[in-house]
């Protein structure tokens, strides 16, 4: 069957070519409103079947008897997918699609959406309803989810190949927000579980492209782009060219994906391993090796930089390159204005592929984005070190990092590598000094997307996870840094040399490392040069005395 | 004495000589490139050009050395104090004076004592304080784990000796603008030929042997 169908797919390439430029244009034209309703308020976008994803697999769904009736819900797929697949529960439930948690082993901190305080809508925890949409589960809208139940697994929205799979919030939500998800076309479960396959950059990108509340809001080097991008866009997601799925570089073992940002590996001395080993792990040198560059004279002096610079650093030059924009500054502070009061938004930004981004929201703040943004660059040894909920911080010590990047200029396990670098204004307990859960989320009276009150989002947000909260809330400064590792540019459009090695170019400010063509003009070139000039006046005053003796000489003759 | 037109710099020789400068004015402007000193070229293309000169600069010392020592031509710099404070007072006085050179070269000693000297420190110092930096310069990636601290000096002495080199050139292009003229300094070491004093019995052998060609 595998083989038929693998015949009648290259029979039928050229004509899938042309759906697949049909499916694209209608992609982008539905875009336009699902992405709008994303930035809005959090609504994933129901996933576009646009990208064909290599796979050698032996069975096919269609024919499988356990997906030969009818399904009322989610759940009920995920029992007939386990059904067949019964340790595939058991290898989820392991993850941190799952958990949401992850402890980080170098150093000991608790880490994951259940924990973490990040710079955007600020916590996870105690907003499942709407935030756990992301979940890889069903229904995880209050503590009383049950992470021990199997069929509480999504399977679909990693594994749908029909683009008409999507999930809505956990919870209702306030009326307001509520109704951004109502009038969707019911999901066909048979149609979607007989056709589940590996997933294509869609399936990933319906949450990873949207994180931090819309399209390219977080990550800055993930966004919708990715989708289907050009070769100048990603070189290795080029949809024309490699059309690399995301698991081509996230490997996973039982369901464990590579490549996580909690426990990264700043510097893979490992390469491309021993001979036929398959390395789990999603960085460049897994597949490129330790010396990448053609062995030339460019190329090896290419190559020594392999050292000390990440492959990122010049082979990204700038990210939100694909028409979408990342957020690159939020100030909270403003949010909570209303008109008539009732909330609302001001637009201001058109970004690259035309659509309009929101530069205030009653709901969240004032933002700011960018697009072409250079990256900021900085030593980092894969460890972040996080300011966590119960973390002190002293707010006159300036902007708190959210996620100190830990790595010692020069040292030998660490590298330069990019990120985007978010600055915000959130809240912050005054009285403790230390950030803070907000309620935001909620039918209730106490959500702040409904009543606009921080003291009380925040009382209740801090309240219900049993955590100190001085009754004082005021703002801080913060920053968060965001690794840039996608949108892999053509050599040609890599960073040049001279962006680094020049004053006041890209690496400006990096210690740890000595970069000829920056580190000139010291006491060493204040020397040679005086050495050189003194030589030269030196040279200039015996050539005039010769030439002054000898006029005088002849004017003597 | 007498005074005759001989082959003082030898095919080899001239060959050495014109590549070598044409070869350090290549690495002293990349190598102030890389430095960041200027920017008339870029970075990129100074990095390979510095490179490929660098070792093509190496290789012709290594010819070159095997000359010296195989003809015994090295004999040329050694140092002697013989006549060095009047070629020095020369320079500092002399040469105002419109006093004549004191020094004629001879067939054994084709520089003057205070040139032998400077060239030998050239040789012996400056050349030898670059290359010796300079190729661990271009391997630091080979050892740079074992003794991450060294970069910073080899960085000071590559580039206080590439400062020297360059004053050096300074001074050597200036002297050749003393004496006659400019043109009469060069053209030995592009024809070969220098005027030379020679005792009665070099002469005599020099003409009966022909070793070497003399006019």
């Amino acid at each position: 069957m595998l083989l038929q169908a693998r015949r009648s797919f290259r029979s039928l390439l050229p004509l899938m070519g042309l759906l697949l430029c049909l499916a694209g244009a209608a992609g982008a034209t539905t875009e336009v409103h699902e992405e709008a309703a994303a930035d809005d308020a959090h609504a994933l976008p129901a996933i576009m079947p646009v990208t064909v994803v290599k796979s050698d697999s032996t069975a096919d769904h269609t024919k499988f008897k356990e997906l030969k009736h009818a399904f009322d819900s989610g759940p009920e797929v995920t029992k007939a997918c386990l059904s067949c697949h019964t340790e595939a529960g058991k290898h989820v439930m392991a993850t941190k699609h799952w958990t949401w948690e992850f402890k980080n082993p170098k150093t000991g901190q608790t880490l994951g959406k259940k924990h973490l305080v990040n710079t955007f809508c600020t916590n996870a925890r105690g907003n499942e309803g709407m935030c756990a949409q992301c979940h890889v589960g069903y229904g995880w809208k209050d503590e009383s989810f049950d992470f021990s139940k199997e069929e509480n697994i999504d399977c679909l929205v990693c594994h749908d190949r029909t683009g008409t799979y999507y999930k809505t919030p956990n919870s209702a939500g306030n009326k307001a927000c509520a109704v951004m998800f109502e009038g969707k076309k019911a999901i066909d479960w048979q149609h979607v579980a007989q056709n589940v396959g590996l997933p294509g950059r869609e399936n990933c990108g319906a949450c990873h492209f949207y994180g931090g509340g819309g399209d390219g809001v977080k990550h800055g080097d993930l966004d919708s782009s990715l989708r289907l991008p050009k070769k100048a866009l990603d070189v290795h997601m080029d949809a024309d060219g490699l059309n690399f799925a995301c698991t081509e570089c996230h490997k996973s073992d039982k369901h464990d994906i590579a490549g996580s940002r909690y426990d990264m590996v700043a510097k893979d001395t490992a390469g491309i391993g021993k001979p036929g080993e398959q390395r789990h792990a999603a960085s460049c040198e897994s597949c490129h090796g330790n010396g990448p560059h053609d062995m030339d004279l460019t190329g090896l002096k290419l190559n020594d930089h392999v050292a000390k610079v990440a492959c990122q650093t010049c082979h990204i030059p700038s990210f939100a390159r694909g028409g979408v924009a990342t957020k690159t500054s939020w100030d909270w502070r403003t949010a909570g204005k209303t008109k008539n009061g009732e909330g609302y938004k001001e637009h201001g930004y058109i970004q690259g592929n035309g659509e309009d981004r929101a530069v205030y929201k009653s709901i969240k703040g004032s933002f700011q984005w960018g697009e072409n943004l250079t990256p900021h660059y900085a030593w980092f040894n894969g460890v972040m070190d996080y300011t966590t909920i119960d973390t002190k911080f002293d707010p006159a010590k300036g902007p708190v990092e959210v996620n100190r990047l830990v790595g010692e200029p020069g040292a030998a396990d660490a590298r330069i590598w990019p990120f985007k670098r978010m600055q915000t204004v959130q809240p912050y307990d005054k009285g403790n000094n230390t950030l803070v859960y907000m309620h935001l989320w909620g039918e209730d009276d106490n959500s702040y997307w409904g009543n606009y009150d921080f003291g009380r989002a925040i009382r209740t947000g801090m309240e219900k996870n049993n955590l100190p909260y001085s009754g004082e809330y005021g703002f801080v400064e913060t920053y968060s840094y965001w690794p840039i590792t996608h949108m892999v540019a053509p050599k040609h459009d890599a960073v040049r040399c001279v962006e680094c090695h020049s004053k006041d170019g890209r690496l400006e400010g990096i210690g740890g490392v000595y970069l000829p063509g920056r580190d000139s003009g010291n006491l060493l070139d204040m020397l040679g040069i005086s050495l050189v000039m003194l030589t030269f006046l030196g040279v200039l005053g015996h050539a005039f005395i010769r030439v002054c003796c000898n006029k005088a000489k002849r004017g003597h003759a | 004495m007498t005074m005759r037109t001989v082959m003082v710099y030898k095919r080899f020789e001239r060959i050495w000589h014109w590549c070598q400068m044409a070869l350090i004015m290549t690495l002293l402007v990349s190598g102030f490139a890389v430095r960041g000193i200027h920017h008339l070229v870029d970075f990129r293309s100074a990095v390979s050009v510095h490179t490929l000169a660098a070792l093509c600069l190496m290789v012709l010392w290594l010819f070159a050395t095997f000359w010296l020592f195989t003809t015994g031509d090295w004999r040329h710099y050694l140092p002697k104090r013989e006549g060095l404070l009047q070629v020095a007072r020369y320079y500092a006085w002399g040469i105002f004076r419109g006093e004549e050179h004191p020094y004629n070269k001879l067939f054994w000693r084709k520089h003057n004592p205070l040139q032998a000297l400077a060239y030998m420190l050239l040789k012996v110092v400056l050349f030898p304080a670059i290359w010796i930096t300079g190729i661990p310069y271009l391997l630091y990636n080979v050892w740079r784990e074992q003794a991450p601290g060294w970069l910073e000096p080899v960085v000071w002495i590559h580039v206080g000796a590439a400062y020297a080199i360059l004053a050096f050139v300074i001074v050597h292009v200036y002297l050749l603008t003393t004496g006659h003229s400019f043109v009469a300094h060069v053209k030995p070491m592009v024809t070969g030929y220098d005027e030379v004093d020679l005792t009665p019995a070099e002469e005599a052998y020099l003409q009966e042997s022909r070793i070497v060609p003399m006019k």
